[in-house]
């Protein structure tokens, strides 16, 4: 397995995502704007797909290394959680 | 019908009159007839036609009650008022005060009684929260400098200094703290009230209450963009259980008649300070008739004596933006409310 542990992250369930990428957190009126791989990523999450299906995705349809993925994936969650946007 | 009004400053730290007037407009017609009751020549809401009829000047509420009701008798002479909404914190003593006077008068008004004022006050608001269970952020009640100080050395800084009607300032050091001081004292009148700072997400509620302790409608809404005075200049409803819940154990345990709003404050923890309560309708509350909930309408009906029930569902995710307008104004008709304290929207030409 390329990823390692394959970890799943739920985002909440009242969260609100438009297809342009706006996302809305009812429970606390934030909202925030994302941009196209952080909406596919999100998307993918809520479809219910795994970490490492994901990440293999991402690999398949662009010119990234495994590294790379992996070190962004960690950013981007740590900014997920900081949002309020995951599932405790 | 006519309902008359106060709260018609629609300023940067704006009164809810013209908020009112919109919601009270949008939802009973035009067979409403608002009449502006002011106590400043340059308040906004004199010279809006679309949503004022008429307007008076009205005593400020230090001049007392029998001034009040000598004016009021005269509007009501010349305007057969039928409900009257007071939107100030600070008349709402009088109005309480007057209120059998105004129903002989053939005029109606739902509001709390002089003990319910009371009790929600900032200086008793500790109290309020130890009687009825509320977590309260802990204040003390200052007088001279040398309560300032024990309050600095027991609540650190920062701190919140606060007016007794209106206004707060976050403060860090001495220096700015007794400014505050200096300045609520001379504005409000003592006692100034200092309070623990508490860091976390402000969240206002727009509530009202039946007076038999059922909350007829509650919207909670999250301030997004805040002046320099920490007033809302624009916010967006949200949902929350435990909100609604709050909202309702304070209709339930205080059996609040009317508008009000709750300040509040979750924390990390997701724990929720009461910082302030207020005791009428917020200057936002035209985004409870955005959200599906018209507040002032609802507050109408139930004064008219129809049966309420109360509301379920709102909009989350309905937002106000507030923007200013600058209205033009004949000088003949500042000139009429300036000199004569009255003036019929009807001859207001813009």
């Amino acid at each position: 397995m390329i990823f390692g542990l394959d970890h799943k992250m739920n985002i909440k369930k009242n969260i609100a995502m438009s297809e342009n990428g706006f996302i809305f957190n009812p429970a606390t009126g934030d909202s925030f704007s994302a941009n196209r791989m952080a909406s596919f990523i999100l998307a993918a999450l809520r479809s219910g797909k795994s970490e490492a299906e994901i990440k293999t995705d991402i690999i398949e349809n662009y010119e990234v290394n495994p590294e790379q993925v992996n070190r962004d994936w960690d950013d981007y969650v740590i900014q997920l959680r900081a949002a309020n946007l995951l599932e405790a | 019908m006519v309902i008359a009004i106060t709260g018609l400053n629609a300023n940067d730290n704006p009164g809810p009159g013209v908020a009112v007037a919109r919601a009270l407009k949008q939802a009973l017609g035009h067979d409403l007839r608002i009449v502006a009751l002011c106590y400043e020549a340059l308040e906004p809401g004199i010279y809006m036609p679309d949503l004022i009829d008429v307007a008076y000047l009205i005593p400020y509420p230090g001049a007392g009650i029998a001034d009040l009701k000598e004016r009021i008798q005269y509007i009501h002479q010349r305007e057969n008022i039928n409900i009257v909404i007071p939107n100030f914190d600070s008349e709402l003593y009088n109005f309480i005060k007057i209120t059998p006077w105004l129903q002989d008068l053939g005029i109606n008004a739902l509001l709390p009684s002089h003990k319910q004022l009371a009790e929600r006050d900032k200086e008793n608001l500790a109290d309020f929260g130890k009687k009825y269970g509320f977590v309260i952020p802990s204040d003390h009640k200052i007088h001279t400098l040398a309560d300032l100080d024990k309050a600095i050395e027991e609540l650190c800084f920062p701190l919140v200094i606060k007016g007794k009607f209106y206004e707060a300032e976050i403060c860090y050091t001495r220096d700015t703290a007794l400014k505050a001081f200096h300045h609520f004292n001379a504005r409000w009148g003592l006692p100034v009230i200092a309070q623990q700072f508490i860091k976390g997400t402000e969240i206002n509620i727009a509530g009202l209450g039946d007076g038999k302790g059922n909350a007829i409608s509650i919207i909670p809404m999250r301030k997004l963009y805040i002046t320099d005075k920490g007033k809302a200049w624009a916010g967006v409803t949200i949902e929350g259980a435990e909100l609604l819940e709050l909202a309702r154990r304070f209709v339930a345990a205080t059996k609040w008649p009317g508008g009000f709003e709750l300040e509040v404050m979750r924390d990390a923890d997701g724990k929720l300070f009461i910082l302030e309560i207020n005791p009428r309708f917020p200057a936002w509350v035209y985004l409870t008739a955005g959200a599906g909930q018209n507040q002032p309408a609802a507050l109408v009906k139930m004064i008219m004596g129809e049966e309420i029930t109360p509301f379920g569902d709102y909009a989350v995710g309905k937002m106000f933006v507030r923007y200013s307008w600058d209205e033009l104004v004949d000088l003949a008709d500042f000139q009429q409310f300036s000199a004569f304290g009255q003036l019929s929207l009807d001859k207001v030409i813009v």
